[in-house]
């Protein structure tokens, strides 16, 4: 029989789909006050304006709308983010390593988030953002223009050199400046190991154009993305522009995840991870690869989140120390498992 | 009757000439081979006229200049195929010959059932049918090979560049994959340039051979002008003895210090 192109099937969608409602629900109604699933329901839907919603009783609504719901689709989002970046470098790089900060973008946001935190007397909360976002972009442009006139026909490889280098640089820079104000070490600190402690929806607001504008691109660019598993010099007899379409994707993936990290920090292990996990269980094909670490990036950032303000609560876990917690184990779990179902 | 024509091609890196001043052309349904010792330019030379490596000279295919192509147009008229592919781990052949039609799509689009029929019939072409749903990095050394020839056919250019397609095939392989891209070239019309390093074999089925040296063309013909011990003497530094003289020549190693 012949063969067809694997999509992915409507059930996985809906499957996916309903998994993703049902984990924000849930995650919304646990926390140091436990609400039930149907004022969360009512709430979002009275709010949304939606047909035959009661309004919720007024502190239960304020824990909903106003503290938990903005966090968690802040956290899912984030999570979407930074696992489709991920996965999409680790098929423009052909680098199984390659996470969303592998060109500097983490660098770049660190030592804008650094100069933000030391130059104001108390922490503002528009410039930290501000300043992150500017410093992530500005560290992969830097890089891409230093990587960019690398040996010709290596570009990928001296791109990638380029990162190490500029993120080298600029989190030297940042040390510098942080051991200069002692006193700011704690929320420098705080900011690198990540928080999605939000103002509300403001956060949100900030964010989404720029994530959905970037996962859209890199969701529409992934068939493209299995061009390049042969290599640049293959993809481009085979017609593909490489070189133009690294630069696209490099700049969608740029732009979402330096507005990702300008609101939570850094959030480590998340693109890395989750690529990995569904490779593992799908496959290497980025058709499917993308739009599946959409949404499990954004359910695993929820659960890791869930962990992280929950389990020594009223304390907070850093996210960050949560994601590689929970992750390498399950990582790990999966990997060992797929290696004794396959050697069966 | 569609014909590439290079003229003068050169490729330079560091002001050191790899390629110097090749012409040749090829219509149709012909075979060159590019012959020469281990550094000789063949490998750059494909590279040169796949567009993946930076030379100089006119390449034309009919009236239409090559150089003014982007990558897309140029793949619509040459497939190529490295002396080593990249076979993805984790690929299906039928997924991996479909990337094929990647110079037939927009950048955006998804395949169209077209190029879903394309590379069916090109996979049962190859009598591959079975391999369809194997994962590409299983696949042993004779299959790997049919497997990246169908992926440059299912590409539908009238042009194919073969790097050392034989290298790494034991000899029964070997005359399966040659005689495999003899038939196609025949039957579909399409011209062929494939580097071997191989004497004996370069004079089996191609129709001509270039002999390549430090960049040079240095000698350009049938394999029984081309293959003569003189050549192979001065341009390989080897002893040999050439049987046989019905146009195909073989190349027999001469042992040069004696028994003692």
């Amino acid at each position: 029989m012949a063969a067809t192109v694997k999509r992915i099937s409507a059930t996985t969608l809906v499957v996916c789909f309903v998994a993703a409602i049902v984990t924000i629900i849930l995650a919304v109604c646990v926390g140091a006050v436990s609400v039930p699933a149907s004022d969360v329901l009512h709430s979002i839907g009275w709010h949304l304006k939606l047909p035959f919603m009661a309004r919720t009783a007024g502190t239960n609504d304020i824990i909903i709308w106003q503290l938990r719901l903005p966090r968690v689709i802040l956290a899912f989002v984030v999570g979407s983010m930074l696992a489709s970046a991920g996965a999409t470098y680790q098929g423009t790089f052909r680098n199984p390593l390659a996470d969303p900060y592998l060109l500097g973008v983490s660098a770049g946001a660190g030592l804008g988030a650094t100069f933000a935190i030391v130059s104001g007397k108390h922490i503002s909360h528009t410039l930290i953002p501000a300043a992150s976002f500017v410093g992530a972009m500005g560290a992969v442009a830097l890089t891409y223009t230093l990587g960019r006139s690398g040996v010709a026909g290596r570009m990928s490889a001296s791109l990638v050199l380029a990162g190490v280098a500029v993120a080298n640089l600029l989190t030297a820079i940042q040390t510098l400046i942080q051991q200069q104000h002692n006193d700011k070490i704690r929320e420098v600190y705080s900011w690198v190991l990540g928080t999605l402690n939000t103002t509300g929806w403001n956060d949100v607001r900030l964010v989404a154009p720029y994530i959905g504008l970037s996962t859209f691109m890199l969701y529409r660019y992934r068939r493209v993305l299995d061009v390049f598993s042969v290599g640049d010099d293959e993809a481009t007899t085979l017609g593909l522009p490489v070189e133009r379409v690294r630069a696209i994707v490099i700049i969608a993936a740029t732009l979402g995840t330096s507005a990702a990290v300008s609101v939570t920090g850094l959030i480590g292990f998340v693109g890395i991870i989750v690529p990995h996990i569904l490779r593992l269980l799908v496959g290497n094909s980025y058709r499917a690869l993308i739009p599946l670490s959409i949404v499990a990036g954004g359910i695993f950032l929820v659960c890791a989140d869930l962990i992280a303000r929950t389990v020594l609560a009223p304390a907070e876990i850093p996210i960050g120390i949560v994601t590689a917690l929970i992750g390498a184990p399950f990582f790990l779990y999966i990997l060992g498992s797929r290696r004794i179902r396959t050697s069966v | 009757m569609t014909t590439l024509n290079i003229h003068d091609m050169s490729v330079s890196v560091n002001g050191h000439d790899l390629v110097h001043e090749v012409s040749f052309s090829l219509s149709v349904g012909e075979w060159l081979c590019i012959i020469g010792p281990n550094g000789a330019g063949k490998s750059t030379l494909l590279k040169a006229i796949a567009g993946i490596t930076a030379s100089t000279g006119d390449m034309y295919i009919d009236n239409h200049d090559l150089r003014r192509f982007n990558e897309r147009e140029r793949a619509c008229w040459i497939a190529y195929v490295p002396q080593e592919p990249i076979l993805p781990a984790g690929m299906r052949v039928f997924d991996y010959v479909l990337l094929g039609r990647t110079a037939h799509l927009n950048l955006l689009a998804s395949e169209s059932p077209k190029d879903v029929d394309i590379t069916n019939i090109v996979i049962s072409e190859l009598a591959l049918d079975e391999f369809r749903d194997r994962d590409v990095a299983t696949l042993s050394g004779g299959e790997r090979q049919r497997v990246t020839i169908a992926r440059a056919l299912a590409q539908a250019s009238p042009i194919i560049l073969l790097d050392e397609p034989t290298t790494a095939l034991d000899v029964g392989y070997q005359q399966e994959v040659l005689e495999l891209i003899d038939r196609l070239r025949r039957e579909q019309k399409i011209a062929v340039v494939t580097t071997m390093h191989d004497l004996t074999v370069s004079g089996l089925y191609p129709d001509r051979l270039m002999l390549l040296s430090h960049g040079q063309v240095v000698s350009n013909g049938p394999a029984s002008e081309v293959l003569t011990v003189d050549n192979i003497s001065e341009y390989y530094g080897a002893q040999v003895q050439i049987i046989g003289n019905n146009g195909r020549p073989i190349v027999v190693p001469i042992r040069t210090i004696q028994d003692s």
